[in-house]
Order: C-alpha cells, then structure tokens, then sequence
C-alpha cells in the first residue's frame, strides 16, 4: 500500500517521516498545492504561487499538532487541502491508511464527516441567513446523522456542549458575540462526529480575552470525543497551551517539528527562534531575555518566485554560504524532532 | 407629603404595546408603507375593476366623443375623467387597464428571474467556461436594442398578451444575471459557503439554501425595479402597435391614443401616464422597504 512505501520524490520525508503504518489518524506525504497565476484574455499561465511546497507530516488518533507560521507560509492552504476544498497539484493524504487526496466527491462524502474545520472569521463562517439550529442541525438532518425527528433535541445538546444556552436555537448569528458565533461553529463541526478538526486560526479573530475561552473549549471537547486537531495559527503562544507536537512552517515548507516542550526549551531552526523571540514576555524578569532577543527582519519573501536554496535564508540571522543553494531537507535529529536547516547536518550527507 | 409612586416608570417604558411598536415601525418604514398603499390600490382595483368602474370600458358612442373630466368646465360628473375619442369612458379603461399592467410586470419579472438568476448563479458558482458562455451571452443581451429584440420577437410570435410577456422576459432577464452572478462570487468565498461544503452538502443545495437566500435583498430590489419596468415598456411596446391591441385596455394603448389630441384633449394621454407613473413609484418604494425588511442585519428584534 501506498503509504509504506517510501517515495523517492519527496527526499524529505526517507528521513524524516514518522515510521508509517503504526495508527496514525492522517497521514500527509509530499503535499503541494500550486495556484496558477493567469494573465491575460485567454487566461496563460505565467507562473505559480508555491504556496504548500512537499509537506510530509502524521496525525496519531487523539493528538493535537499544531501548525505554525508567518501570515502566507500556506498553513491555511494545508487545511484547506486536507478538507479537499483545494485540490492538492501533488501528495496524498492518508487518512486511516486510506488515500483520500484523488477520491472522488461521492467517494469522499464518508472522510467529509471524519474531518471537520473550524474557521478563522467568525463573522464570516455562519450563514447570516439560517438560524443556530439550522447551522448546527443542518448536517445532521442531510447527513441522517440522528434519527428523523431527533435533530433538535441534539442540537439542544451540541449548545450545551460548546457552553450555549439551548434556546439560542432559535437566533441569528449576528445576535451573538465573536466568541459565541465560534462556540457556534464548534458545534457545527461536532455535529458531524469527526475524528479530525481542522482549525483554522481559531481564535485570531476574538477579543484576547475570549481566546483563552475558546482555546480551553477546544481542549475539553478533545479528551471527550477522543477527537484530534490540527490547529493552525500564526502565534505560537495560541497553540503552546493545547498543542503535543508543533509544525513550524516557512513559506511553503515545513522547517522543524517537535514535541510541544522539545520546541520552547530547545528550538533547533533559526526560524523557530526567531518566532519564540517575538512571543510577548510578560514577567518583568523577562527583561534580561528581552536583550538576547533575536528578531528577524524584514518580510517573508513571495511564493510566486521563492528563494534558491534554504528558503530561509534570506531572512536567517545564522545564515552561510552553502544556504544559498542546499535546500535541507527534514531530518530527525532527536526523539520526534525534526530539523530542516544546514546547520544540524541537513543535506550534508 | 411626597407620594410614594406606585408603578415603577421605567417598567412602564421597558414594555410598549404591540400598537404603538407597529406604528413606530411604520413610521420608520413610512415611504414603504404608502408604496404597499398603492401597490394594494393595484391589486384591489385589478380584482375587482368590473364592480369599481362607472362604465363599460368598450362601450362606444360618438355623441358621447371627447367630454372633458368632470373637474373642467363642460365636463359631466358621470365621466370623471372624461371620454376618448370614441365615447369611452376614460376612468373605466385606465381602471381595466391595472389587469393588463399587473399582470403583464409579474409574469414578465418571474420569467425574467427564473432564466436570469439560474444563470447568474450557475455562472458566478461555478466560473470558468460556464461563466464565459454566459457572461458573452449577457453582453450581447445588454448591447442589443430592447427595441429591436422586442420588435422582432413581437413580429415573429405575434401580438399577444402572452407573447408581450415572452418578448419582455426574454429580454430582461441579462441584468439579473449579472447581479446574481457578482453577488454569487462574492459569497462562494465566504468561509460559510467552505464550511457548507466541508459537510459535504450537495452543490445544490449549497446553492439553493446557502447563496440563494443571501441574494434575496438583491434580487427582490431588483425585481420590483423591473417589475416597474415591465409595465413601462410594455406601455411602450402597446404604444407602437407592438403589444396589446386596441380596443383592450392598456395603458399604452390609451397614451398611443391619446397622442392625436395631446393639444387640446390632454388629458387622454395625461390620465394613463399619471397611472403608470403611480404604479410604477408604489413599486420601487414598495420595494426599497421589503429590502430593509428581509435585511436580518436590520432587523432588530
């Protein structure tokens, strides 16, 4: 079967994918999605936006990864994919040991109820049009998720779960809060049972106070339903507290992943680094912290014609001579820790 | 002694009647409310125009030919609004005409919106060729003369009341389509319309119950619009011969005939302008309130 084969077109992952075939819930190898970019009245093709760019990772049934990265690195585009809202150019995607990324629509509509997003704006991601019970119960009646005439008492439930009121059925989206409106979406997901939540910034649209809320939400729900997440979000402070691995990812690629603690004590890529700098230090102790802060400049480069080479480096604070042309792949360097830069050996061997 | 007061008035405030909550509302949708007046004045009079109007609209009689309306002097009070050129009461066939006017603007509109907003939906949804095909057709639509297509349309169908409504749907349909196809593009993005899909609702149904009920404000200002515009251009089209024919009642056909004694009979072509005119603003008015209504950011509980 495909996964346990390793593939020669994706150097990365020969060395650094997670052994397969042990239980993993989502298995993701050699993923790229490539927008065209059209010009012109007979819409050529002049060229592309590399926004995922080979991305190998895995998911065990109840783990929470948590997907990093400055705005445009494609950590969205990665959900979006999993999901099959984009069509991946390349990769699969196991899920189960199952292929999903060339199913048919039919044959996918079984893997639509496993994986489920929770969106980033939620003003955006209600229909202004239905009421609560419609956004939340509409699945379920499409789906016969629950027995005909059920579907209300289960939405009832699904409120209560995400911490509403049941008679909130009965309202519009606009009547609720930022943080209700995605308690709302929460729901939504859950309805469908799944066994995958993909969230997509969850929390970066919300009063900072609500975060903590919505984050914790997410964590009970976890253990409850034995479900796994792939939470994505530009602020590694949101996904330290619920995360067991982290996924850092620069314009396209992933460049380390870790174990939640392995990546705050001992970051291993200039780039993780640089990111763990920018995390606010609130205590005042911090200040002497504060000094060896080691902030990156400048912005992250374009995916339309991305840097030869490292495509860090334009960018890295450690930055040599060969960065310009090796391209490292993501090598395991310890227990679960997995580095793509020159300076841990990548690409030297 | 201060009285002790007996109810607490901000209680009182905090609960108004039903009465006075309808009125305000109203009064907030006053321009809406005498639009439904009139647009209800239509109706009535479209239902019940045999019971309402003093005269039979057909009858003729050339001693009775081009009385003044009532108001001016020599009119009679019998004849309101005076007589055509014909001896027919005027009053009577501007009253019969609401049928051919209403009638005429739904049934034209409802076919307008069932070619126009498939197209635009399937068009905006699904983008590439299909939006090509389409978008090419509504241009063409749009830069061919309404006239032209009319006349055309009229001359191979015949002239009819239902072939008036063909000619007027088949026409007017383009704008819809480019309403519906704009907006539909705006929404299949919105992160409400992935999230529909990522419950792997069927493409219909994402179309019909997720886009579809978010145009509506859109359409249904449109719509009204057009409604407005149908009864207009089919007084135009009767009005050159090409859509109801006389002796039947149209609007059109009495302005048409009211033209030869603009001069000195005026008011043979002034009533029936008048009423299309009225019909015409009851309609859009109408129409801008239901758009504040279906509106649920603005509707305020």
């Amino acid at each position: 079967m495909g996964p346990l084969i390793p593939d020669s077109r994706f150097p990365s992952h020969s060395t650094s994918a997670p052994a397969v075939g042990d239980g993993y819930l989502l298995e993701v190898q050699g993923l790229k999605k490539h927008f065209p970019i059209r010009k012109g009245l007979l819409g050529r093709t002049v060229g592309y936006v590399y926004a995922v760019d080979g991305v190998s990772f895995a998911i065990r049934r109840g783990e929470t990864l948590g997907l990093v990265g400055e705005s445009g690195c494609g950590k969205s585009t990665i959900g979006r994919c999993l999901l099959r809202l984009y069509e991946a150019t390349d990769g699969q995607i196991f899920f189960q040991g199952m292929d999903i990324s060339k199913l048919s629509p039919g044959e996918m509509i079984q893997f639509r109820t496993r994986i489920q997003m929770i969106f980033q704006d939620p003003y955006s991601s209600l229909n202004p049009r239905l009421r609560v019970r419609e956004i939340i119960g509409e699945s379920l009646r499409v789906h016969n998720l629950v027995p005909q005439g059920d579907w209300q008492d289960r939405v009832r439930e699904l409120l209560a779960e995400v911490g509403l009121q049941p008679d909130h059925m009965a309202r519009y989206p606009h009547e609720f809060s930022g943080g209700q409106r995605q308690r709302i979406g929460v729901a939504r997901s859950l309805a469908m049972n799944p066994d995958l939540i993909v969230a997509d910034e969850p929390v970066s649209a919300l009063d900072v106070s609500i975060q903590a809320q919505v984050i914790n939400l997410l964590d009970s729900l976890k253990d409850k339903h034995g479900l796994s997440y792939i939470v994505i979000a530009h602020d590694l402070a949101v996904v330290e507290h619920i995360s067991d691995r982290i996924a850092v990812m620069y314009l396209g690629k992933l460049v380390e992943t870790a174990r939640d603690r392995d990546l705050y004590l001992n970051p291993k890529h200039p780039y993780t680094e640089a990111l763990l700098s920018a995390v606010p230090i609130p205590a005042p102790g911090g200040r002497e912290r504060r000094k060896s802060r080691k902030l990156i400049q400048g912005d992250v480069a374009s995916p339309i014609n991305p840097p030869s080479g490292c495509r860090f480096h334009t960018r890295c604070l450690k930055t040599m001579e060969e960065c310009r042309r090796i391209d490292p792949p993501l090598i395991e360097i310890g227990p679960e820790h997995h580095v793509a830069c020159l300076l841990w050996g990548g690409g030297r061997s | 002694m201060a009285e002790i007061p007996t109810s607490n008035p901000e209680i009182d405030e905090a609960a108004p009647s039903v009465l006075s909550l309808v009125l305000r509302k109203m009064w907030h949708l006053r321009m809406g409310v005498l639009g439904a007046l009139l647009i209800f004045c239509l109706i009535f009079i479209a239902l019940f125009c045999p019971y309402v109007s003093p005269h039979d609209p057909f009858k003729q009689d050339i001693t009775k030919r081009l009385w003044k309306p009532a108001f001016m002097e020599g009119g009679k009070a019998e004849y309101l609004l005076g007589t055509d050129h014909l001896g027919r009461d005027l009053l009577t066939r501007i009253l019969y005409g609401t049928r051919i006017s209403l009638v005429v603007g739904l049934a034209a509109v409802i076919l307008m919106l069932t070619v126009g907003v498939t197209l635009g939906l399937v068009a905006g949804y699904f983008g590439g060729r299909a939006d090509a095909v389409i978008s090419f057709l509504v241009n063409c639509m749009m830069g061919f003369p309404f006239i032209l297509l009319a006349m055309s349309l009229v001359a191979v169908l015949g002239a009819s009341l239902q072939n008036i409504i063909i000619a007027l749907g088949l026409t007017g349909w383009p704008v819809f389509t480019r309403v519906t196809r704009i907006e539909t593009m705006k929404l299949r993005d919105r992160e409400f319309v992935l999230a529909a899909k990522s419950l792997a609702f069927s493409t219909r149904r994402i179309l019909v119950r997720h886009i579809l009920p978010n145009l509506l404000p859109a359409i249904l200002v449109l719509a009204t619009v057009e409604v407005a515009r149908a009864i207009i251009r089919e007084s135009l089209l009767s009005f050159l011969g090409l859509g109801i024919q006389p002796p039947t009642p149209s609007w059109g056909v009495m302005l048409a005939e009211g033209r030869d004694y603009m001069l000195l009979q005026w008011w043979l072509a002034a009533f029936p302008g008048m009423a299309i005119f009225m019909s015409a603003l009851g309609i859009n008015l109408l129409g801008d309130a239901l758009r504040d209504l279906v509106d649920p950011y603005l509707r305020k509980t």
